[in-house]
């Protein structure tokens, strides 16, 4: 419990609804959706509403010796807003204004605590889109999806979260507030800075507005299904597909374990005899373009042994759809503990990676379905275990070493679009050795000498 | 009671008797958060305490010892809660989180004892004559707190009376439907027949529909009738019990189940109808869940658990009804009630009757399921937040530009006659069966339209 003074001065920045202290309150902040972690309660919860507020809060946590955690809807998958050595949870769900649509400068400018779906539907009218999609659009926030980076399902064709931040207003560890970019497509005034706090996950500056770009929305689509005997059959047809210069919105793929599971839960009709499925979605803006792709992908599928299901109406999409939407749910439904991980290979190496990962699956004795975003390299390998079960935790603690050592000697990477969190910190040597920890380190210290902003996620401190 | 007191009567222990039993629940949710992007009290208040993985996981912390269950402030987060089901449809794990939240309510009574005051109330509801009697005591004294306003066929508090009740929503532009002065109960035979009955089903009305809506009581009967089906409706019910049950009152929901199947039991009926998704609800799932080891009761909850059918199931499955003929113009827009919905899984049903008659234009409204905000007695209880979703709500009604706004549960006609009377456009709120039913009047009047 925190001296009284200190809640009562909270109290006065952003006023008493917007802080939370009672302990029922408070356990509602204590973990993410993050499987396998350490729960940790915070000491407040504080709710600004204004970057003025959010100033004043840093300031006096400082003074305190505080640590903060910026945090959106809490829905990232590595840990990152757990209140690790407690402090004050800085929530920005209330924060949620959109300051504006700008739709002849392609522009949304937000404060970060929008939901990224809201500002979808905010922007649709204009026939405008804002493509980062990760699974939880409907949740998340863009404070939270722009600290993360996150990724999604259209990440190949449209790029990432990183892609559509055009300017930024950020509070400092120091109090300061900072704005750079803007609405101007071309700014390379001063460091490119933008870059440098999108996917910092609250550890070098607490974002409190977005300036975000938007595209015109794909006017048209065409969805079709793949599904291969033969898993290296799924993968050539991956960069065939590429190789006939048709850079697909989606291309989505399962695994043998995740088909079968999918299928016992949702019955939707996919045959369990198959090794691997790939979603695949071309879209644009104009029809005969959008056609000639979709042949051109057919082809592809054909030509390596696929057998090809191609969607015709928006009811027969949803059908091919209704299975990849599934992967997630269906794995989890057989085991109370799912660690979802996002070890991402080059695309020429998903097939070898899909291998590997069924291999520590065998070598293990465990249950892992891996599906994922195969056209970006992005795999999904889904540990089902019980964390209840000691001795069954230890086999996934290795089983994830393997992983990412398996990922890391493809050419790839310990994460795709989930971050590193506390969940993947001790790797992060193994991908960036000594230097690029000392790297991290100069670069958190420079922006946040005592670690006050979400201490114990990505940077590992020095050791005393 | 405890459970081990209720065991000696053939009661098994269920979640509602003993809490543990709700641990596998809690272990199947992963925290993802889904819930947050339907959950009404979430989406107005932004605080995690208030949706369903937040209260997950102040569930594990009273499990573990961490918060005790009769903690005011627990209890307080406990019942900031419509127990409307919304976080469930959006739930990829499938987490029952209904019987997590009754699960902890019940634990909460069992520990502290039930309010004085709900101790009262609810004690009324079990002696239905009692509760009959208040009922129209209430009736005929309603006047003097309140005016009538019978264009909107509801009643306003009057000045004096608006004054204290301000802060619980009782101002001077709340209205409210008017008490019965004739329950609907009272105001039919027990048996309808009808000529060369092709079948005969039981109504189990309600406490709403019995005092504060009779005419849909009326309508159900007349479509009924108009179809050809013998109804029988017991004098003998009794309130349903759902509303003691989401106050934690296991004791008095099971006593109210086990008359009601009494009553059922002994009206020869071959289904059972209701016009209430939380009644409907009750009858479907919650007795037989409730009684699951009664030797007596269980067996009997769970055959009319087969044989319960909301009004437009039973009319567009069950029977196949008559399409109505006579014109009723309108421009109709429907809400789906969460417990009819996301208990009962009703939805498409009421739809595919607005659509049969003749004259009606069906309008949907966005988010159609998204909930009205009334959570039974929840909107007494925490009128701002009920009055901010109601408002979310009556905005996708006026999009739609419909003239009636229809649904298949009385709570939601009453939330909605308040706020449609605040922020909407002076659209009619009616049950979707009444207007099913002034059709087949009309066609009797002879405004059938004419088919070549």
């Amino acid at each position: 419990m925190l001296d009284k003074t200190i809640m009562q001065e909270m109290e006065r920045i952003v006023g008493e609804k917007n802080v939370l202290t009672r302990k029922v309150d408070l356990v509602t902040y204590s973990y993410d959706a993050t499987a396998d972690m350490p729960r940790q309660i915070p000491d407040v919860v504080v709710m600004p509403t204004s970057t003025e507020e959010v100033r004043r809060v840093v300031n006096l946590a400082r003074e305190k010796g505080l640590a903060i955690y910026p945090r959106g809807a809490g829905t990232n998958l590595s840990g990152g807003t757990i209140p690790l050595k407690k402090g004050v949870v800085l929530s920005f769900q209330r924060m949620n204004r959109i300051m504006e649509v700008d739709p002849d400068n392609l522009t949304a400018t937000v404060q970060p605590g929008v939901v990224i779906q809201d500002l979808n539907n905010a922007v649709l009218p204009f026939g405008l889109v804002y493509p980062p999609d990760p699974g939880t659009v409907a949740t998340a926030t863009m404070g939270g999806s722009v600290a993360e980076n996150s990724g999604g399902l259209r990440g190949l064709k449209y790029g990432v979260t990183k892609h559509y931040v055009m300017g930024m207003e950020v509070v400092l560890a120091n109090g300061d507030k900072v704005r750079f970019g803007g609405k101007t497509v071309k700014n390379v005034t001063a460091y490119d800075f933008a870059n440098l706090f999108v996917g910092s996950e609250g550890t070098l500056g607490i974002i409190t507005e977005i300036t975000a770009k938007l595209i015109p929305a794909p006017k048209y689509r065409r969805s079709m299904m793949g599904l291969f005997k033969k898993l290296e059959d799924a993968g050539n047809t991956v960069t065939g597909i590429i190789k006939s210069q048709v850079i697909p919105a989606t291309l989505e793929i399962m695994d043998r374990t995740t088909i079968e599971t999918v299928e016992n839960y949702t019955k939707v009709g996919l045959p369990t005899d198959v090794e691997a499925l790939l979603l695949i979605e071309v879209d644009g803006m104009a029809e005969e373009v959008v056609e000639r792709e979709a042949q051109a992908v057919a082809k592809v599928v054909k030509e390596n042994s696929g057998d090809l299901k191609l969607a015709t109406s928006d009811a027969e999409r949803d059908q091919l759809w209704a299975a990849r939407r599934a992967a997630l749910p269906a794995l989890a439904q057989l085991s109370p503990t799912v660690v979802l991980e996002d070890a991402t290979v080059p695309r020429t190496r998903v097939t070898d990676m899909l291998v590997a990962c069924q291999k520590i699956a065998e070598k293990y004795g465990l249950k892992i379905g891996t599906f994922g975003h195969a056209g970006d390299g992005n795999l999904h390998p889904t540990i089902l275990a019980d964390a209840n079960n000691k001795e069954e935790m230890q086999r996934v603690h290795k089983a994830v070493d393997e992983i990412f050592a398996t990922a890391l000697s493809f050419g790839g990477t310990l994460s795709g679009e989930h971050g590193i969190g506390i969940a993947k910190m001790r790797y992060l040597g193994d991908e960036i050795g000594q230097s690029g920890l000392r790297l991290m380190r100069s670069v958190k210290e420079a922006l946040d000498p005592h670690y006050i902003l979400n201490p114990g996620k990505m940077v590992p401190e020095k050791e005393a | 009671m405890s459970a081990t007191a209720e065991k000696g009567k053939g009661v098994v222990t269920t979640p509602y008797d003993e809490l543990q039993l709700v641990r596998n629940e809690l272990s199947k949710c992963m925290k993802c958060g889904n819930c947050m992007a339907v959950c009404p009290v979430y989406l107005t208040d932004k605080a995690e305490a208030g949706v369903a993985r937040g209260k997950v996981a102040v569930a594990e912390a009273v499990l573990s010892g961490e918060l005790d269950v009769d903690d005011p402030e627990v209890v307080q987060m406990l019942f900031n809660c419509l127990v409307c089901k919304s976080c469930m449809q959006n739930c990829p794990t499938k987490v029952n989180f209904d019987r997590i939240m009754l699960a902890l309510r019940a634990a909460v009574v069992r520990k502290k004892g039930l309010h004085p005051l709900k101790d009262m109330i609810f004690g009324l509801i079990k002696r239905p004559k009692l509760f009959d009697a208040g009922m129209k005591v209430g009736a005929a004294l309603q006047g003097l707190a309140f005016r009538d306003d019978p264009d909107k066929k509801a009643i306003s508090p009057r000045s004096p009376f608006a004054f204290v009740g301000k802060n619980y929503g009782f101002d001077l532009h709340r209205s409210l439907p008017e008490l019965a002065s004739t329950p609907f109960r009272d105001r039919v035979t027990e048996v309808v027949k009808v000529r060369d009955a092709k079948t005969k089903a039981a109504f189990f009305t309600g406490c709403s529909v019995n005092y504060f809506y009779p005419q849909v009581g009326e309508d159900v009967v007349e479509v009924l009738k108009e179809n050809k089906v013998q109804i029988s409706i017991p004098k003998d019910q009794q309130c349903c019990g759902i509303a003691v049950f989401v106050h934690g009152d296991v004791k008095t929901v099971r006593e109210l189940a086990r008359k009601n199947l009494d009553a059922m039991q002994n009206s020869g009926a071959e289904y059972l109808v209701t016009a209430c998704g939380s009644c409907g609800g009750a009858w479907q799932h919650e007795y037989k869940e409730l009684l699951s080891d009664d030797p007596v009761y269980g067996p009997q909850a769970q055959y009319w658990s087969a044989r319960t059918y909301d009004i437009s199931t039973f009319l567009t499955k069950v029977i196949g009804y008559r399409p109505p003929k006579g014109k009723v113009e309108a421009v109709v827009t429907y809400h789906d009630s969460c417990h009819l919905k996301k208990t009962m899984k009703v939805s498409q049903e009421p739809r595919q009757i607005l659509m049969s008659i003749p004259g009606v234009t069906f309008k949907e409204m966005a988010k159609p399921d998204a909930c009205c905000g009334s959570g039974g007695s929840y909107l007494l209880t925490h009128y701002e937040t009920s009055k901010s979703i109601a408002q979310r709500k009556v905005a996708d009604i006026n999009q739609t530009e419909a003239d009636h706004v229809t649904t298949g549960c009385p709570a939601c006609m009453m939330q909605l006659l308040d706020h449609v009377g605040r922020f909407g456009k002076g659209q009619k709120i009616t049950h979707y069966v009444s207007l099913l039913a002034e059709s087949y009047r009309k066609e009797k009047k002879g405004g059938a339209i004419h088919v070549p």
